[in-house]
């Protein structure tokens, strides 16, 4: 309606409520490509899709990364604001770490995380980020997954999905999840997820999976082989 | 008066000893200015939750200070964290507190005696200068005008393993002993002896001079 006419300026509310550039973040996120996590009974998976261009030297490009050694987070929507993200992500949960002699909770860098991405939505001469943030990762709380908006909004989640097929997925993670499941499980059904809405042949070079379980607390990124390998455990 | 040295216008004596699953802090009561003494009720203990406590030794005000900014940092930590500092935790708080006044720094030495809830209740117990220079011990923490007697007094009291009440007897025995030396410091004393299930506070009367 009168909608357009307001998102001329991030801090200039809209007739309806809304902040018009927070929705057209929230837009970019969903052309993004589809990022799912699981949070199991032992730990954290996270797993996104890679689709890149033909000529792209794939070992190059990595989605998902480590904030600390046993927190980790991968997006969806534009990859050069989710690097700024993860900096600034680091660098908090490093100086909590040197302030405490204690390593941050997920929990803790979930909130600086969001804090920061509202700070965006609330300046002069800034935009938001266009990405959402899936946050993995285990402390003495247990195994935790935070999904981080644009808005600077953030919530705990058992299961969830961002990105291009995000409605979808999360309605088959809706029929999949149950609470007892292991780490295992949850490999197997975020990749069973993540095949569902995949355009092409889902492989071993075009997806990134994370875990992390409660056990030895270091959440890692898998490599080619090892994604091969859970791939193969499953029927195609 | 006398030419001022600011560690020793007010006077303090504190000892932190650990015990079998227990910990103690005690502290004189003395106030005073320079030579004179104003009040024998002045504890320099204080409690920053059941299981952590911390004595503050040197300048009285800076005591004072720093101890209320400790309860706003710790207030907040466990509002947003949902839980206590770990004894480790909040020394090295206070260690970082202390450094960021590097070139203008607070007069105080702080002992800090706790129990670790993640390391099955863990005796701990720290000391730090006052840049916040930190070092732990296993057996024992001295601070104050006259540290030195009060460290030759444990090193000869002490043993390792000792029991609650144990505990107590040997760090009163060390207090009244090492205070009897220090002109600023005494007046008598005050001990907290901290368990996993409680924490018992007894006065000591001591030689009040």
């Amino acid at each position: 309606m009168g909608e357009s006419s307001y998102s001329f300026s991030l801090t200039t509310f809209s007739p309806s409520g809304k902040l018009v550039q927070i929705e057209y973040a929230l837009n970019a996120v969903s052309s993004g490509s589809t990022s799912i996590g699981i949070k199991a009974k032992n730990g954290v998976v996270i797993a996104t899709e890679k689709k890149l261009p033909a000529l792209i030297d794939e070992t190059s490009v990595k989605k998902m990364h480590n904030l600390t050694d046993n927190i980790g987070m991968v997006y969806s929507g534009m990859g050069p604001d989710s690097r700024v993200l993860l900096r600034k992500g680091r660098k908090s949960a490093m100086n909590y770490g040197l302030y405490y002699k204690d390593p941050i909770p997920v929990a803790e860098l979930a909130h600086r995380l969001a804090s920061v991405m509202q700070d965006y939505t609330q300046s002069g001469g800034v935009r938001p980020f266009g990405v959402s943030l899936l946050i993995a990762g285990c402390d003495e709380r247990g195994p935790q997954l935070y999904q981080v908006d644009p808005s600077g909004s953030y919530w705990a989640w058992k299961a969830s999905a961002i990105g291009k097929n995000f409605v979808n997925a999360k309605t088959d993670l809706e029929k999949r999840y149950n609470e007892e499941m292991e780490l295992e499980d949850a490999i197997h059904t975020a990749l069973f997820t993540l095949k569902k809405g995949f355009e092409g042949e889902m492989n071993e070079k075009n997806i990134e999976v994370g875990i992390v379980d409660d056990k030895s607390r270091k959440f890692k990124v898998l490599s080619q082989a090892e994604i091969l390998d859970y791939l193969n455990e499953m029927e195609f | 008066g006398e030419a001022m040295s600011i560690q020793t216008y007010n006077g303090a004596a504190i000892i932190a000893m650990s015990g079998q699953e227990c910990v103690a802090i005690a502290s004189d009561l003395r106030f005073g200015v320079q030579n004179q003494t104003l009040a024998c009720d002045h504890k320099k203990v204080y409690r920053m939750h059941d299981r952590l406590y911390m004595g503050l030794s040197g300048l009285a005000t800076d005591a004072q200070t720093l101890y209320k900014r400790f309860v706003f940092k710790h207030n907040l930590y466990r509002l947003r964290e949902e839980r206590d500092m770990r004894p480790q935790t909040f020394a090295s708080m206070v260690s970082a507190t202390l450094y960021e006044k590097r070139f203008g720094p607070y007069f105080v030495e702080p002992v800090i005696a706790g129990l670790d809830p993640e390391e099955g209740h863990a005796p701990f117990i720290a000391g730090m200068d006052s840049l916040g220079a930190m070092e732990t011990a296993k057996d024992f923490m001295c601070a104050g005008t006259n540290s030195e007697s009060l460290l030759g007094v444990c090193e000869t009291f002490y043993r390792p393993g000792l029991g609650p009440e144990e505990l107590f007897e040997v760090i009163s025995q060390c207090m009244l002993s090492g205070v009897d030396r220090d002109a600023l410091a005494g007046w008598g004393a005050v001990v907290y002896v901290i368990s996993k299930d409680q924490c018992i506070a007894r006065t000591l009367k001591g030689r009040m001079d």
